[in-house]
């Protein structure tokens, strides 16, 4: 026990070895965030993740009560459950934050998102295209002769699945909302 | 009572209303009209500091000394980025204090103007909140507001931006009780944890007080409470670096800090327990060290008012949300309606064992030669000024945790010290707000001479109020803890690591009209530190020491609480011999 038992010239350069112990599995969680309605109460949430390093997956906000001056925003996030407790924690200690519920572990809950195709095609390929979005329920909202731009609805996979279907048939671009998210029942 | 009146005005009225004495500041073209309302009242003392940064750590130290918040102003743009650094120390370390900048006026927002920075941009990161007050009439709740998140909760800073025009126009007035909050943290912990935890100190056999600075945040009612469960049970206590002073350095149970340069028995008894009662601390990385091997064996419990320290980086069994002084309430209520029990014949050994490491005396120095060594220096300060009503603030270093270990500390806010951010240059600027706070106490910085002169343009602050603080700086002409990890880590390259062109801290001292000391043998250091202590004025002591002393017991690179490094004098032979080597 000298003071120098540390080999001169020693590669660690950290007084600790901070390996996190948790090594769990990733999961995504939907959360729920109520807000204040108030100027940067989004980059207040937006820069706790970034400062924190959370993953941001899908970002949704919106006002949902005017007089009660709130706004919602709905996260998709993903990481080991340690993780996302400590988001939500992190989340909850923000000033402007009135609830945080995690839509993926308290209860069903349902998911949608909105997005909207634009795909490019002629002869076979845009007969394909308008019947896929015929069965996937997208319904056309422009068209010219040599393009459509579809709206679509529905889980994110959903909206995966129509889109890797749409790519080989002229997919030019696609713009989504991101996840809307509400408990299933009666309680809010 | 609504009354109308102009920005400016609402300002100093609501620190008023706020209890506010004191405020330090720099004026600046943003907040000439508070500063013409400050000029015009007596109620509130505002203290002109040298540089920002003194500002809002010298309203930490005033923060810290005296558990009420602490006031700083200053102007926009460099005025506000000159602040960040204060703000995250104080997120860092939870102070809670309120810092009021300037900002160009409304209309000039996001022009690019004179002076003018995005200062709710770049304070959000280093804020608990913050606000940009657009209309005078949301300026009085806004600030009444801004004081209590400050010290509700886990306390932080908060920053309130004015801009100009608002300051200027006249608005409605509100008084505290009229302003509603949301903001109301959770105080009274859960009764099915405390009463888990009740249980579990019942039949422990190894248990251990790990507590922090929220004990301290948590205010007096805390430190009483928590004296008297470690007097009632019993149980051994440690502490980290801010929670020093919640129970008394001279008290029996005391094992010292905890921690990387914490005592042997500290981290050797967090090591080895089987009940870890962490009260208001956060599993911070310098305490826990490599995080496999932290405390194996113990079953945790975690007395903490912000959930997001619950669970961070430790796994708890009994995870308590909650206020220290409400939760260590419940406690001592529910444990002594059981009966008051402890395992007494377990406690018996467990002490025995701890007295055994004690033995140890890992803080063992000797002082031989003409050269003064740091630790004695600090030992003998601690000898002659431990009977007086003293406060002592630090810069960030070796002389930080030689101060924490060689210093005693017998009633909390006494000791104010950067923890989190570990900010050089705190020291100097926090004895000035402690002074403030407490005009008749003695008010000591320890200091290494790098980081004094971090901050030293405040010599100017303490010579215009007379505030006598005293500069104990611990001079070795090296970044002393970067040169320790360069000898350990880096092959004794020392890059960068030594202190060329240093002052004449004697001359720098007469300079600003103060009084300087030099002193280089041990033999005058008794003297030298007494003529330091009845100079009447600031002082700049400037204590020469051995210039490679390591800063021991230490725990290094990627090892456990059990596998510390002592110093060249602690007993080692002993320590082979000991039970508790032999069960490590």
């Amino acid at each position: 026990m000298s003071p120098l038992k540390i080999k001169k010239g020693a590669t660690s350069h950290s007084a600790y070895d901070l390996r996190p112990t948790f090594s769990d599995k990733v999961e995504r969680h939907t959360l729920a965030v109520l807000v204040e309605n108030e100027p940067g109460v989004l980059s207040r949430v937006i820069g706790l993740f970034a400062g924190r390093g959370y993953n941001i997956d899908s970002l949704t906000v919106a006002e949902v009560d005017h007089l009660g001056h709130r706004s919602r925003i709905t996260i998709v996030t993903t990481g080991t459950p340690q993780i996302i407790v400590q988001i939500k924690a992190q989340l909850g200690q923000i000033v402007d934050v009135h609830k945080v519920n995690d839509l993926t572990v308290e209860g069903p809950s349902v998911e949608r998102e909105l997005a909207l195709f634009k795909v490019e095609g002629t002869g076979n390929d845009r007969i394909e295209a308008i019947r896929l979005a015929d069965i996937f329920r997208a319904s056309v909202v422009d068209s010219t002769l040599e393009s459509f731009v579809f709206e679509i609805t529905g889980t994110p996979e959903k909206i995966d699945a129509f889109a890797e279907l749409m790519q080989p048939l002229g997919l030019q671009e696609i713009a989504r909302t991101g996840v809307a998210a509400l408990s299933r029942g009666a309680v809010a | 009572m609504s009354k109308a009146m102009t920005g400016a005005r609402m300002v100093v009225q609501a620190l008023i209303d706020q209890g506010v004495d004191t405020i330090f500041g720099y004026p600046g073209g943003a907040v000439l009209p508070i500063y013409d309302e400050i000029f015009q009242q007596n109620s509130i003392k505002h203290v002109l500091v040298r540089h920002e940064q003194g500002a809002v750590h010298a309203a930490e130290g005033y923060a810290r000394s005296t558990g009420k918040p602490g006031v700083a102003l200053v102007t926009s743009g460099p005025g506000a980025t000159n602040a960040v650094t204060g703000l995250t120390d104080a997120l860092m370390d939870s102070i809670p204090i309120v810092v009021l900048t300037g900002q160009v006026p409304t209309f000039m927002i996001g022009s690019d103007a004179f002076q003018e920075c995005d200062t709710v941009g770049i304070t959000r990161p280093c804020t608990k909140h913050n606000w940009l007050v657009k209309e005078t009439d949301r300026l009085a709740p806004t600030l009444h507001e801004a004081f209590h998140i400050a010290t509700s909760g886990r306390p932080g800073p908060v920053v309130i931006d004015i801009p100009k025009d608002v300051q200027f126009a006249t608005g409605t007035y509100t008084e505290p009780r009229q302003v509603e909050t949301h903001y109301n943290p959770q105080v009274k912990g859960d009764m099915e944890m405390i009463t888990e935890l009740a249980a579990a100190m019942e039949t422990a056999k190894r248990p251990i007080f790990y507590t922090g600075g929220g004990v301290i945040n948590s205010g007096p009612a805390a430190t009483q409470l928590l004296r008297e469960l470690v007097a009632a049970t019993g149980f051994p206590i440690t502490s980290t670096l801010m929670g020093l002073g919640c129970y008394p350095a001279s008290g029996d149970n005391w094992l010292g800090m905890l921690g990387m340069h914490g005592l042997y028995e500290a981290n050797m008894a967090m090591h080895d327990c089987d009940l870890m009662i962490n009260i208001g601390a956060r599993f911070d990385d310098r305490i826990t060290g490599r995080l496999d091997a932290f405390s194996p064996g113990s079953k945790k419990a975690h007395i903490d008012i912000d959930a997001s320290s619950i669970n961070k980086v430790i796994k708890v069994d009994i995870p308590i949300l909650g206020d220290v002084a409400h939760v260590l309430e419940d406690l001592l209520k529910v444990w002594k309606a059981r009966g008051r029990k402890t395992n007494k014949e377990a406690m018996q050994k467990w002490w025995h064992q701890i007295n055994d490491w004690r033995k140890i005396d890992c803080l063992a120095f000797k002082q031989e030669g003409k050269v003064i060594k740091p630790q004695y220096a600090l030992s003998r300060l601690e000898e002659l000024t431990k009977k007086h009503d003293r406060y002592i603030t630090t810069e960030v270093g070796q002389h930080q945790m030689w101060a924490a270990q060689y210093l005693g500390f017998e009633d909390p806010n006494r000791w104010m010290t950067s923890g989190g951010l570990g900010t050089m240059g705190y020291g100097f600027p926090a004895s000035i707000g402690v002074q403030m706070g407490h005009p008749d106490a003695l008010v000591i910085n320890v200091a290494g001479e790098a980081s004094w002169l971090m901050n030293m343009q405040e010599l100017g602050t303490a010579m215009q109020y007379n505030l006598p603080v005293k500069q104990f700086i611990l001079n070795n002409e090296r970044l002393g803890m970067v040169r320790q990890w360069q000898e350990l880590l880096h092959g004794e390259r020392y890059s960068s690591s030594w202190s060329e062109s240093l002052p004449d801290f004697v001359k720098l001292a007469e300079a600003f009209g103060a009084k300087g000391i030099i002193c280089s043998d041990p033999a005058d250091l008794d003297d030298a530190i007494m003529e330091m202590l009845t100079h009447d004025g600031p002082v700049l002591f400037d204590c020469l020491v051995e210039k490679h002393e390591n800063c021991f017991p230490m725990i290094p690179s990627g090892k456990p609480h059990n596998e510390m490094l002592l110093g060249e004098t602690a007993d080692v032979a002993n320590a082979i011999k000991s039970d508790g080597a032999v069960m490590v």
